[in-house]
């Protein structure tokens, strides 16, 4: 316990920008991710073809990779300087929303046709079709897989700890050089993952009730 | 899509393992290698009559015939390998080869490993390495893990600039600067606690520090004075150390906490071997001319 408390202010500081990486990279990959995963299933084949390789490309590039990318790589195009955690949450928003399309692909297939045919049947243009009729849908059944690409984004922002931002992946260092014993602190880590993972479970849950499907 | 997911999940949790235990450690120096600079082969012997009982270190080393010893590889002059021989070099290397050797162990017999910053003390308590030699502090804190000998170097904390930089002169310019360090190092905890109008960037490496400052994303990398100078004397062109050291530390060698035998032999061997000590500093950090003393072990109980 003494370890947790003595050194608070990295905890908190630490699990802080792991939060506000979170929640701006869960964010922006859920808006990213919901415009990809509709190219794929788009009409129109140059749309899917981008969608897809966009998928391909990303999703099949280790994290470590895209991170090396935007630290290491960005800086050297002279375009104007960015804060490393910016940099971090565009890394983790490319690579997250990549798996957000895919279980948002999984989704609306279970979607039946009919359901889109009867859009178009009455009208609606793609775009309506999708935020009126299938989307809504969609959303329901992939919330276990999201909730899972989620639990692994708050694990991934880990990664931008060898990347000059000071998250929970960072505090091992911090306290090892100020002497504690690693594996309390790694210890300490991993609980508060646990916890935060279980808030998310909790979430992913009461979402299924309130949203439960009659099929 | 089970499937697809648990792999996808491991290959994530092996990429974040990766990075957490330094994967940059990996990556190749940014400069090219460093001096091999060897002091003489006569300078010390290897002892075949080692008079030391009570060290269960050098029992477990004896037995197996070997001695793994902890070092760093990015640092020139101090810790470093050159990737294309396999070669290691610097201070610290040949401080750890002459602690082998009197303790009777020639250099065939010694096992290298290179150990990030953050992982020393967790190395030195698990047994992965006999003794630690690189750049390592001897703080309180530590000593409550591990046991220190020496200490054999006195260095500060210092400031490495691009060539020609004119704003940065000492420490007292830092203010709306960007200063890099190892993550979480000291230097960097100093920054932080004592000029808190310095932005700071970490990475896993000094090498990364130094490519971040050639690229201008920093405008100083600050860590020991003894490893910037390493990566000054490797593009003296491009590089420069500013300022006088505004900390001390005193580097010592990590050795398992409670092995007394094994510290009091390792100080007594620096005690008596000054003018070992001497040729293996001309011979590696003082090739640029420098000259320094030996600092006074402390031979604590």
């Amino acid at each position: 316990m003494n370890v947790l408390l003595d050194n608070l202010d990295i905890f908190v500081t630490g699990f802080r920008n792991t939060l506000i990486m979170f929640f701006a990279s869960g964010l922006i990959a859920l808006v990213l991710g919901t415009i990809v995963g509709s190219f794929r299933v788009s009409p129109v084949a140059p749309m899917r073809a981008l969608g897809t390789i966009y998928v391909n490309l990303v999703r099949n590039t280790p994290l470590t990779l895209i991170f090396f990318f935007f630290v290491f790589g960005y800086p050297k195009l002279g375009l104007p300087r960015a804060d490393y955690i910016v940099l971090a949450i565009i890394a983790l928003s490319l690579y997250t929303a990549t798996y957000v399309a895919e279980a948002l692909r999984s989704g609306i297939n279970t979607v039946p046709l009919g359901q889109a045919e009867a859009a178009r049947a009455i009208g609606l243009t793609f775009g309506q079709s999708m935020t009126l009729v299938v989307l809504p849908q969609a959303f329901r059944a992939i919330i276990p897989p999201l909730m899972n690409v989620f639990i692994a984004l708050l694990k991934n922002t880990t990664i931008a700890a060898g990347f000059s931002v000071l998250d929970a992946g960072a505090i091992r260092a911090y306290l090892s050089e100020r002497g504690e014993p690693q594996l309390v602190v790694l210890l300490w880590v991993a609980v508060i993952f646990i916890a935060l993972a279980a808030l998310l479970s909790w979430a992913q849950r009461a979402l299924e009730k309130k949203w439960r499907l009659a099929r | 899509m089970r499937k697809k997911w648990s792999v996808a999940i491991v290959a994530t949790a092996a990429a974040a393992a990766l990075t957490l235990a330094g994967c940059a450690q990996g990556a190749p120096p940014s400069a090219g290698g460093g001096d091999a600079s060897e002091p003489p082969k006569d300078l010390y012997t290897v002892a075949d009559n080692v008079d030391l009982t009570g060290s269960p270190t050098y029992d477990k080393a004896k037995a197996a015939g070997k001695i793994t010893v902890g070092v760093k590889e990015d640092q020139p002059n101090l810790g470093f390998l050159d990737a294309a021989t396999g070669k290691r070099s610097g201070f610290d290397i040949e401080i750890a080869k002459w602690i082998a050797a009197s303790l009777g162990f020639s250099e065939k017999q010694i096992e290298f490993k290179a150990i990030p910053s953050a992982n020393r003390e967790s190395a030195i308590v698990n047994g992965d390495i006999d003794y630690y030699v690189g750049t390592y502090s001897i703080t309180d804190a530590r000593k409550q893990q591990i046991d220190f000998a020496g200490p054999y170097f006195v260095t500060g904390q210092g400031l490495l600039v691009k060539k020609g930089n004119t704003e940065i002169k000492s420490e007292k310019d830092l203010a709306g600067k960007t200063v890099c360090s190892a993550t979480g190092s000291t230097p960097i905890q100093n920054i932080k606690a004592n000029f808190p109008d310095t932005k700071t960037t970490e990475f896993d490496t000094y090498s990364q520090c130094v490519d971040a400052l050639n690229d201008g994303s920093v405008d100083a990398v600050t860590t020991d004075e003894a490893i910037l100078i390493g990566y000054a004397a490797q593009a003296p062109d491009d590089l420069e150390v500013v300022g006088k050291p505004f900390s001390t530390e005193k580097y010592g060698v990590g050795l398992p906490k409670g092995d007394s035998a094994l510290r009091h032999f390792i100080n007594k061997t620096f005690t008596d071997g000054s003018e070992v000590w001497t040729g293996i500093y001309d011979a590696t950090l003082g090739a640029s001319g420098t000259k320094v003393d030996q600092p006074e072990v402390d031979d604590y109980q």
